[in-house]
């Protein structure tokens, strides 16, 4: 939450090797104009972003604190949050010993905007930007290939035009989207993605369009993010049930910045309905719970803390070890420490697994 | 009457065979305007007809319904499950109706026809005050008609409304219900303002079911939010029909942003999982748990309290085979609790029962 940055604590003896799969590099919407042509640059100048909400700046729901970022990860010399490369290696890479992060870049993106013409032309600058400003010069950060995802052919094309680029970690989606995700709209973009080699990774945020429950708008922030694992927990059930698992066997779907405890209980859920319903989804060859367990991985930030550890240990062990990786989410206010935020009691292997081995595994970082 | 317990079943469903059973207790506007405008049935897609989770086979009658006929929830509820109070929460699609004061009609009719096909009938039997939401002043007008009957022990409402339960505009609802010693029950379904899921329309109805546990955790969110239990520091929640096992998973989560974000709701004061404890129940049908049993002993541990779940069958939804209506993986040591103490506990006027 809002800790000061501290000295380095550890030596890097007994630094663990950390993979990070979730950075907010952050650009500006002027970073992104030199990639986008005239007639977009001049679109987004005239009427800007438009998100399935109602505000032309800034959220529907009002941020903890500005940016909802940690109050000491502005940049000294100026700048955004996760703006400032050397900031960064500062206060996270370098400080945490992070041999790998993942950047996941919320906005702007174009993600989810209205306009999926101009979204195209947005993700595509989002990526160009990550591989320019960032990654060439730090290639410890690895980008995602933002896709405009409610046009499922617009997204097969950025995806095609980054297959192959090893900079490149997964396919980015908001979870919010405007659909369920198992909906045929968006499988070209599942085909791509596994045609590409590359597991899709799904971050909480975005805007649906719908309402944030299903039972009509909450008030409160504090709503908004929780509410950000109900909404995870029916795109899961919308990918097994249209049966995209069956259609793409190789499917990785990671979850980030979802939580992870209330996957199994959604698994059991689905198991239970499913032995009374199955006719209804006879495309289903196996237990709704083995496709999760199969298919999905999960982000530990923000790592869910009972009163007894022990219970979260349980969840991890239903999930399966191997399928949880670590994140921080630098620079947001929820930031895990990657020091602090794994219970005490996992294992040294168990730990070793979640901090790196599960993330090289998946992504096939050497 | 002085009833012998043995169990008290927290959900059973009466089935309203169609607008005709309902059109004696309406007015003759109402029942003018059911009949020239062919309103034949108000059965919610919540609980398809024919869904084999709607009822058991070996229950359905006429016309393929369950849960139609006093004599046979009687016999079933009482006599094969052995339980010696029922709490009937009727499910007839009233909450979806979109004019105010049809729905303020229909809704006054099925308590009515409640009381007379179905409390009168069996005095084991108890019910809940469907209420209609639709309009707030209606809702509490409604408690105030029916609570006088002691046999109505809560005021009844759906996972899925048109607004979260929480929202300030239903506070005077909570207020009455309090006034009058009734929980709330929150019972899976929906109103259908919004999509089930916040990412639009599913295409399956196992997703619809499925989602019903997410619209349990919105409306927990909601109710502590915006401070329903602060205000009302007497109120009980119970969640029907929710699946139960999200719950911890969820308090933890709620938990952790509540210590990060708590100035926006200042009125909160105090975690989300000790407020839980004290307000809100569960009953244990369906009861979403793993085969295993080992993990599904954990599932209960991580609830963390002995207090919270409450017996019921969910007569006539098929969510077990057989007489033995408690989930297999409850506890011995827990039955009593379950099954007797804590429905005591969270309905005061079932206790008017067993002096």
């Amino acid at each position: 939450m809002n800790i000061e940055a501290r000295q380095p604590s550890r030596s890097s003896r007994t630094k663990p090797a950390i993979v990070d799969v979730d950075i907010h590099a952050k650009s500006s919407v002027e970073d992104l104009r030199p990639f986008l042509s005239n007639r977009w640059g001049d679109y987004l100048q005239t009427y800007g972003q438009r998100s399935r909400h109602g505000y032309a700046k800034g959220f529907p729901y009002p941020k903890g604190q500005p940016l909802a970022s940690r109050r000491d990860s502005w940049p000294p010399d100026g700048g955004l949050p996760a703006s400032n490369l050397d900031f960064m290696r500062h206060q996270h890479l370098d400080q945490y010993g992070i041999t790998i992060g993942i950047m996941n870049p919320l906005s702007p993106t174009g993600q989810g905007d209205q306009n999926v013409e101009f979204g195209a032309a947005m993700c595509f600058a989002a990526n160009e930007f990550q591989i320019e400003h960032w990654n060439r010069l730090e290639p410890r950060l690895r980008a995602s290939v933002c896709v405009p995802y409610e046009d499922g052919e617009l997204s097969r094309t950025e995806i095609r035009r980054r297959a192959g680029d090893q900079r490149f970690a997964h396919v980015l989606f908001m979870s919010r989207t405007s659909e369920l995700l198992g909906k045929r709209r968006y499988w070209p973009i599942f085909e791509a993605a596994v045609e590409a080699g590359l597991p899709v990774g799904v971050h909480v945020f975005g805007y649906s369009g719908w309402a944030m429950t299903n039972s009509g708008w909450p008030s409160f922030y504090i709503e908004e993010m929780t509410e950000h694992s109900t909404s995870c927990q029916a795109m899961v059930t919308s990918l097994i049930m249209e049966g995209v698992f069956e259609r793409w066997p190789e499917l990785k779907i990671v979850l980030i910045e979802a939580g992870f405890a209330w996957l199994p209980a959604l698994g059991w859920r689905l198991d239970n309905a499913w032995k009374k319903l199955k006719n209804e989804v006879p495309h289903l060859k196996k237990a709704p719970s083995e496709y999760i367990r199969q298919h999905f991985w999960v982000s530990t930030q923000p790592m869910e803390e009972p009163d007894d550890p022990e219970h979260v240990i349980d969840v991890m062990n239903w999930i399966g070890m191997d399928h949880i990786l670590f994140a921080s989410d630098y620079p947001h206010w929820d930031f895990d420490d990657p020091f602090l935020a794994l219970p005490p009691k996992l294992t040294a292997e168990q730990r070793g697994m979640i901090y790196s081995g599960n993330a090289q595994a998946l992504y096939g970082f050497a | 009457m002085t009833i012998n317990l043995h169990a008290i079943d927290c959900d059973v469903h009466p089935t309203v065979p169609g607008m005709k059973a309902l059109l004696p207790y309406l007015d003759d506007y109402w029942r003018d305007s059911v009949e020239e405008r062919g309103i034949g049935s108000l059965e919610s897609i919540s609980y398809p007809p024919n869904s084999p989770l709607t009822a058991r086979d070996e229950w359905r009658g006429t016309g393929g319904l369950a849960g139609t006929d006093v004599t046979q929830l009687s016999e079933t509820v009482f006599g094969r499950f052995g339980s010696s109070l029922a709490i009937c929460n009727c499910l007839y699609g009233v909450q979806l109706v979109f004019a105010e004061d049809m729905a303020r009609a229909f809704t006054r009719a099925l308590n009515d026809w409640i009381v007379k096909e179905w409390l009168d009938k069996d005095a084991r039997l108890r019910a809940s005050i469907v209420v209609p939401l639709q309009n707030i002043e209606y809702a509490v007008d409604e408690i105030e008609r029916c609570a006088s009957d002691r046999r109505f022990v809560q005021v009844l409402v759906l996972a899925m409304e048109e607004a979260p339960l929480g929202r300030r505009s239903n506070w005077p609802v909570y207020a009455a219900a309090e006034r009058h010693g009734l929980p709330l029950g929150v019972h899976a379904g929906s109103a259908y303002r919004h999509p089930v899921t916040s990412l639009g329309w599913p295409s399956y109805y196992i997703e619809d079911y499925a989602a019903q546990a997410q619209g349990f955790q919105s409306q927990l969110t909601s109710l502590i939010a915006e401070g329903v239990f602060a205000k009302f520091p007497s109120l009980k929640v119970v969640l029907m029909e929710s699946g139960v096992t999200w719950l911890p998973g969820f308090l933890w989560r709620f938990s952790k942003f509540w210590r990060g974000l708590r100035t926006e709701v200042p009125w909160v004061d105090r975690p989300p999982d000790e407020i839980v404890r004290d307000h809100v129940r569960l009953t244990v049908q369906p009861f979403d748990v793993p085969e295993d049993s080992e993990a599904a002993e954990r599932a209960i541990e991580h609830l963390r309290s002995d207090d919270i779940l409450l017996f019921a069958s969910d007569y006539p939804h098929w969510q077990f085979d057989g007489d033995e209506a408690m989930p297999k993986a409850i506890p011995r040591a827990l039955y009593r609790k379950i099954l007797v103490d804590n429905p005591l506990a969270t309905y005061p006027r079932l206790k008017e029962a067993v002096r």
